[in-house]
C-alpha cells in the first residue's frame, strides 16, 4: 500500500514544485464538415466543435478535483483549416470567417485556445493553402483564441522556400495587424518543420489527417519537479544526474498518463498520446533554464548549455517513454524565452543570444520559441531565420519551429509584456546582415540524402 | 474497492484525528489505514479510506473536509488513490 512518504512526495511536487497537467487537448477532425457553401461549412464546424467539446472543461476540472492535480488548460485542435475551407473559400476573408467560427466555439465551450488554423505546405502550396496563409494576419487580429501554424518543411520533402519567404512577410503583417497589443498575434503563430499530427501544445497544435475522428492528447509539465530533484544530487557525476532526471520524468509522466486515460474514459474519446515535454511557465520555479543552472551553468546560454540541454532532453524521454503506453507530440524540453523566467534572466544578463538559442534547438524539442525581436526587422531576415531553423529540423529528422514576435514600434533594450502564460520578454538583437538574394531565389530545397530510406 | 487518500497537514492541536474520524463515520466512510508523523511541530497524517458506502459525491466530500480543516487550522486534502499508485508503483 502507498505510504505516507510517497503521498507527501507527490503532494509536495504539486504544491511546491508546480507539477501540473499543462493541457488536455481534444483533437477534432473537421473533414466531415467540408462543404462548398461557406455558410453551411461554418455552421457544421461550429456544431461539430461544440458538440465534441461541450463537456471538456467540466471534465478537466472534475479530474483535477479528484486527483488533486491542477489541469491548467483545456484546449482543442482541429484539422488544418486549409484542407477544410478549400472548397468553400474564394478569398482570404472567407477563411477569416472560419477563424471567427472557431473562436466563437472556443468561447462557448470555455477552452482558452483552439489550434488548427493551419496549412501543411512542406512541398507545395495549393491555392487554398496560400489563401489561408495570406489570411493569417487578419484572422489572428480578428480572433482571440485561435492559433495558427504552417508546416513549411520535412525530412521527407525538403523545405518549401516559397512558403518560407511568404511566412517572413506574414509574420511581419501579423505583428502589424496586432501592434496595439505588442504584436501579440505572432505569439499565436508557429512555423514548423516536421510538425507532429498529435501535438497537444499551443500554438502549434492541429489535428492531423492521420488521426481518428476525435482524440485526447495530454501535455504534462514539471520543470520545477526536475529542478528540485536535481538539487539533491549537486556535485554528483553524470550517471547519477541522468538517472535522477529519468526517474523524475517517469513520475511526472505517469500523472499525465493517468489524467489522459481518465479524460478519455469520461469523454468517451480515445486516448491518443502523452506529450513528455517539460513546458515552463513564467512562474518562478517552473523554468527549464533553472534546471540548466542546477546542472551546473551560471546562466542558460553559457558554454555547456547545449550539452546540458541534450542530456536533459534525452533523459526526460527515456524516463517518460516507460511511463506512458503512447507518447508523441513534441516530447522534449521547451525553451521558450518569454515563457520561462530563467531564460528571460539569461537574456537580460547578456548570457543568451539568438544564435545560442538556435544551437540549443538542435538538441531539444521545438525551436526558436517566443522570442521578441525588433519591429523593424526585415521580412527576408525573418525568413532567413526560419530557413535556418527548418534546415536543422530537416537534417536532424526532428520537429523544429519558429515563433518570433517582431514587436512593432519597439527595439533592442525594451521589453514586451504578453501576460499570463505567454509571459514577458526583453527584445533580442537580430543579425543585421542581409539574406535577400538567398530568400528571393524561390522554389524548394530538396530533401536530404538520408531521407531516402525506402 | 474505490480507495481515497486523505491527507491532513498543519500545526498539531488536540482533536484533529477525532474531528476527521467523526466526519468519516457520519458519512459511512470506512478507514482502512492511518499513518501519522509530527515533523517540527507540524502534524502530518495520511488516511486510506474506502468510499464505496458513502452516498456523497467526491467533490462535495472533498469540499466539506477542506472546510472542516479550515475550522481547526489544518489543510485537509482528498485525492483518489490512483495518482499515488501510478506515480510510485510500476
Amino acid at each position: 500500500m502507498i505510504n505516507i512518504y510517497e503521498v507527501a512526495e507527490t503532494n509536495e511536487m504539486i504544491e511546491k514544485e508546480n507539477l501540473d497537467v499543462r493541457t488536455i487537448t481534444l483533437g477534432i477532425s473537421l473533414l466531415d464538415c467540408i462543404d462548398a457553401d461557406l455558410k453551411l461549412l461554418n455552421e457544421k464546424i461550429y456544431h461539430k466543435v461544440y458538440e465534441a467539446a461541450k463537456n471538456l472543461v467540466a471534465t478537466g476540472d472534475y479530474i483535477s478535483a479528484e486527483y488533486g492535480i491542477p489541469v491548467v488548460n483545456k484546449r482543442i485542435s482541429v484539422t488544418p483549416v486549409a484542407l477544410i475551407g478549400g472548397a468553400a473559400c474564394r478569398t482570404p476573408e472567407d477563411f477569416v470567417s472560419i477563424a471567427q467560427t472557431l473562436d466563437k466555439a472556443a468561447h462557448e465551450v470555455g477552452v482558452n485556445f483552439i489550434g488548427g488554423y493551419s496549412a501543411l505546405v512542406s512541398k507545395g502550396m495549393t491555392a487554398a493553402d496560400e489563401m489561408l496563409i495570406r489570411s493569417i494576419p487578419q484572422a489572428l487580429a480578428a480572433t482571440e483564441r485561435v492559433c495558427s501554424s504552417v508546416n513549411v518543411g520535412s525530412t521527407r520533402t525538403g523545405i518549401n522556400m516559397d512558403a518560407v519567404r511568404l511566412m517572413g512577410e506574414v509574420i511581419l503583417q501579423t505583428a502589424q495587424a496586432t501592434k496595439d497589443a505588442d504584436s501579440l498575434g505572432c505569439a499565436k503563430l508557429v512555423v514548423f518543420c516536421n510538425a507532429p499530427d498529435d501535438n497537444p501544445f499551443m500554438a502549434g497544435a492541429f489535428h492531423g489527417v492521420t488521426e481518428a475522428d476525435k482524440i485526447i492528447n495530454v501535455g504534462v509539465s514539471g520543470p520545477g519537479v526536475v529542478k528540485t530533484a536535481l538539487e539533491k544530487v549537486r556535485g554528483e557525476n553524470f550517471e547519477i544526474l541522468c538517472e535522477t532526471i529519468k526517474k523524475t520524468a517517469f513520475k511526472v509522466t505517469r500523472v499525465g498518463q493517468l489524467v489522459a486515460k481518465e479524460a478519455s474514459r469520461r469523454l468517451g474519446v480515445p486516448f491518443g498520446i502523452v506529450d513528455l515535454s517539460l513546458a515552463p511557465t513564467p512562474a518562478v520555479g517552473d523554468s527549464v533554464a533553472e534546471i540548466l543552472c542546477e546542472i551546473g551553468l551560471e546562466h542558460a546560454g553559457a558554454p555547456g548549455t547545449t550539452a546540458a540541454l541534450a542530456l536533459l532532453n534525452d533523459n526526460v524521454k527515456k524516463g517518460g517513454v516507460m511511463a506512458s503506453s503512447y507518447v508523441g507530440g513534441l516530447s522534449g524540453a521547451f525553451i521558450p524565452v518569454s515563457e520561462d523566467q530563467g531564460m528571460i534572466d539569461a537574456v537580460t544578463a547578456g548570457a543568451l543570444t539568438l544564435e545560442k538559442l538556435e544551437a540549443m534547438t538542435c538538441v531539444c524539442s521545438v525551436g526558436l520559441d517566443m522570442i521578441a525581436i525588433p519591429g523593424d526587422t526585415r521580412a527576408t531576415t525573418i525568413s532567413g531565420i526560419i530557413a535556418d531553423e527548418m534546415a536543422i529540423g530537416m537534417v536532424n529528422q526532428k520537429t523544429t519551429a519558429v515563433r518570433l514576435i517582431p514587436v512593432i514600434g519597439k527595439g533592442v533594450g525594451e521589453t514586451v509584456e504578453f501576460g499570463g502564460l505567454l509571459g514577458h520578454a526583453p527584445i533580442m538583437p537580430v543579425n543585421r546582415f542581409g539574406c535577400d538574394a538567398f530568400i528571393s531565389r524561390g522554389g524548394r530545397i530538396p530533401a536530404p540524402i538520408h531521407s531516402f530510406k525506402n | 474497492m474505490k480507495k481515497t487518500i486523505i491527507t491532513v497537514v498543519g500545526r498539531d492541536t488536540v482533536g484533529i484525528i477525532a474531528k476527521v474520524c467523526t466526519y468519516l463515520a457520519d458519512n459511512q466512510i470506512n478507514i482502512l489505514d492511518i499513518s501519522q508523523t509530527i515533523v517540527q511541530g507540524y502534524f502530518n497524517m495520511m488516511m486510506v479510506v474506502d468510499t464505496n458506502q458513502t452516498g456523497k459525491d467526491f467533490g462535495v466530500m472533498a469540499k466539506e473536509l477542506e472546510q472542516l480543516g479550515e475550522g481547526i487550522g489544518v489543510i485537509i486534502k482528498c485525492q483518489k488513490e490512483e495518482i499515488f499508485d501510478q506515480m510510485h508503483r510500476i
